[in-house]
């Protein structure tokens, strides 16, 4: 009965399919080190991560895979749903083992299940994209806070960058304790020991804001107000399409204003 | 009297806001790497009002007032309300700071009609180029086009903006007419016409020369109101279903008439908005783009009006029962598109996963089909074919008391989880009072 574990990297989650086609391992089970500690009596093996190995299969898999899917591995693998390695693993065994693309075989329910989480973490790199809020600093930086069910901050950053070329940005996610800076000409992942911002929200502290910040954010909040119709009030709509877990970073919904 | 841009944006944001058009798609704009802003071709919703709209755009009017009295506009100039006017400066400031807080994707630029079409068109031209030029701004524009204007102005309008509109709102002439002396179909048909050919000629100028400028690259849509006057929607479907196969709008928007202006004896006398109509004038609207309907097949001359109690590709199905039950193993996409609880992503899921094994009910209702709706009307590896022989009026009922159990299992109290069925109800009763003349 052959239990892998691993780091808990994707990295380390290749180097393990690696080494199964290496060591002709059929694995029962992959996980986390920490996460196997309950089977104390199965027999374990812990597979070190090795990045040459685990970049020997990525490029065979971007070999094999279509244009669409080539990140769905990754996408899947950050969802972190239960038996992900293993409904991985099988797949990507597929994909090596049979000649023709089995990627729409809809039927396999592993290659359903991962269409789906996969889509659930793109839907989480939208929400991003969508729902984040900058606010000016003194220095003209633009900060943003967010906190996504998923560490999908990396694929956000093509997006900003291009479309905020001309302004300097600090996005942070409070969850994971890291962000991504960018100085005009290029982006850094940065780490803040000292915060000017709230943990919990990310609102910057007002010694910070720039003079005219506040008052961007309470027009933001009038216009927001304004558009609405009352007759066609759908509160369970609103919610579909904007789940409570983002308001408290947006100005509309968190600043007084003339209605609520 | 000076008011503040924090008045004149609430004055003119609540007066754009029945121009329920949203959309920041259509077009792909890459920022060349020193100015402000991009559009992404699938548009992204920042956020979402009270009733569920998604908001991308600052939706404004750079003036409320306006020479015209249309009988349903609240800004019509015999209405006594606050009035306001923007300054090019200050639409751009607020477009500008909004943008980069990443609030919207882009503008959307209305105006009441001051002193002339061409006066107006011309200022809201201003504010597009300031942007494009003085800004380096390369978001989503959507600007309307006033009817009147001269070609030119539309001309140079489309070159700064993303997108053109043109709202038809009353959807036949002799109703415009009514309601609106002052306009007329054919004074709103030419700047469409004039767009349209200008998106044409665009289009092989490009192929030409890759350098060429672009035209209103995201296309044009317009808006029509519901339920303001009588016309049936048979007729409104076959006036988008023209507008989108011959004038190639890329989208055609449907309000329900919100009651307004009270005291004008032409308009009805309604209390709510008809939102279920509305609903299932979108679902048909969705029904000719995305699922390869005819106006003509979703209603015909003896049914001039859309269900109110079930969606229009549901009445379709019961009303040509005969056509089914699709067997989904072997059925063209074109006939899979057309089985009730089968979306388009479904479709195309059924039509690759069925190259490597049948398909059995498992695997449709893990794919996303809804089960409880399509098992009336298809085969599949185990459902043997006319399991269920229905009377087609007999089955509409069974489906209808299906969803309505659902929700009273749900024990739902709150009003907008009420049940569809009831508000149709409503809106029917609403609509034979009201047009009986």
């Amino acid at each position: 009965m052959e239990y892998l574990t691993y780091d808990g990297s994707f990295e380390g989650f290749l180097t393990v399919v690696f080494e199964c086609y290496a060591k002709k391992i059929l694995p029962v089970d992959i996980g986390r080190e920490n996460a196997f500690q309950q089977k104390i009596f199965a027999q374990k093996e812990f597979i070190c991560t090795c990045p040459e190995k685990a970049e020997r299969v990525w490029r065979g898999l971007q070999n094999k895979l279509h244009r669409r899917n080539k990140e769905l591995p990754l996408f899947a693998f950050l969802s972190e749903a239960p038996c992900i390695e293993i409904m991985l693993y099988r797949f990507i065994r597929r994909i090596f083992d049979t000649s023709f693309s089995i990627e729409t075989d809809f039927g396999d329910p592993d290659v359903l299940e991962l269409k789906k989480l996969g889509k659930k973490v793109v839907s989480e790199t939208t929400h991003v994209l969508q729902f984040l809020r900058f606010q000016k600093t003194r220095d003209d930086i633009f900060f943003a806070a967010i906190e996504p069910h998923y560490d999908v901050l990396p694929f956000t950053i093509e997006h900003f960058t291009n479309r905020f070329a001309d302004q300097q940005w600090l996005i942070y996610d409070i969850k994971r304790d890291y962000g991504v800076y960018y100085d005009l000409k290029s982006t850094h992942e940065v780490v803040l020991s000292e915060k000017s911002f709230r943990s919990t929200d990310g609102k910057v502290s007002d010694n910070v804001l720039h003079e005219g910040e506040k008052t961007y954010q309470t027009l933001w909040k009038d216009y927001f107000d304004s558009i609405n119709i009352e007759g066609r009030k759908n509160l369970k709509l609103q919610r579909q399409y904007m789940p409570q877990r983002y308001w408290k970073f947006m100005p509309e919904k968190t600043q007084p204003g003339i209605s609520d | 009297m000076s008011i503040s841009v924090h008045d004149k944006l609430k004055i003119l944001a609540d007066a754009a806001k029945y121009d329920v058009s949203c959309a920041s798609s259509g077009n792909n704009r890459r920022n060349p790497g020193d100015g402000l802003g991009n559009s992404v071709s699938a548009g992204i919703c920042h956020s979402f009002t009270s009733d569920g709209r998604c908001i991308s755009l600052l939706k404004i009017l750079m003036s409320n007032n306006c020479m015209y009295d249309c009988a349903y506009c609240i800004n019509r100039r015999s209405n006594d309300r606050p009035r306001a006017t923007f300054t090019v400066d200050e639409i751009v400031e607020l477009t500008i700071n909004f943008y980069r807080r990443n609030y919207i994707e882009g503008l959307f630029l209305s105006s009441g009609i001051i002193k002339s079409p061409d006066h107006t068109m011309e200022r809201m031209m201003l504010v597009a180029k300031k942007l494009r030029l003085e800004q380096r701004y390369y978001g989503y524009i959507h600007m309307k086009a006033i009817p009147g204007a001269s070609d030119e102005l539309i001309r140079q309008a489309g070159l700064y903006a993303d997108r053109l509109s043109v709202n038809i709102e009353i959807p036949t002439d002799p109703e415009l007419k009514r309601l609106a002396p002052e306009k007329n179909f054919k004074n709103i048909l030419t700047p469409m016409s004039r767009i349209h050919l200008g998106i044409l000629e665009n289009k092989e100028e490009r192929a030409k020369f890759r350098k060429a400028p672009v035209f209103a690259p995201a296309g044009q849509s317009t808006q029509l109101i519901v339920g303001a006057t009588p016309e049936n929607d048979r007729q409104i479907l076959l006036l988008s279903s023209g507008l989108y196969r011959e004038q190639q709008l890329k989208r055609v928007y449907y309000s329900g008439y919100v009651p307004v202006n009270g005291y004008d004896k032409r308009l009805p006398a309604v209390q709510t908005p008809p939102l279920v109509r509305e609903n299932r004038l979108y679902q048909s609207d969705w029904l000719m783009r995305f699922y390869q309907f005819r106006a003509e097949e979703i209603l015909d001359p003896k049914h001039p009006f859309l269900d109110l109690d079930i969606d229009p590709k549901l009445a379709y199905a019961i009303r040509n029962y005969h056509l089914f039950p699709v067997d989904v193993n072997k059925a063209s996409y074109e006939m899979i598109l057309r089985i009730p609880g089968v979306g388009v992503q479904s479709a195309k899921m059924i039509i690759d996963a069925r190259r490597f094994r049948r398909l059995t009910s498992d695997n449709l209702k893990k794919i996303g089909v809804v089960m409880k709706r399509a098992k009336y009307f298809i085969t599949c590896n185990e459902l043997p074919a006319k399991a269920y022989t229905w009377e087609p009026e007999r089955l509409k009922t069974q489906i209808v008391s299906e969803s309505i159990s659902k929700y009273r299992k749900a024990g739902d109290t709150q009003l907008d989880l009420f049940p569809l069925v009831m508000q149709a109800q409503k809106e029917e009763q609403q609509r034979t009072m009201i047009w009986q003349h």
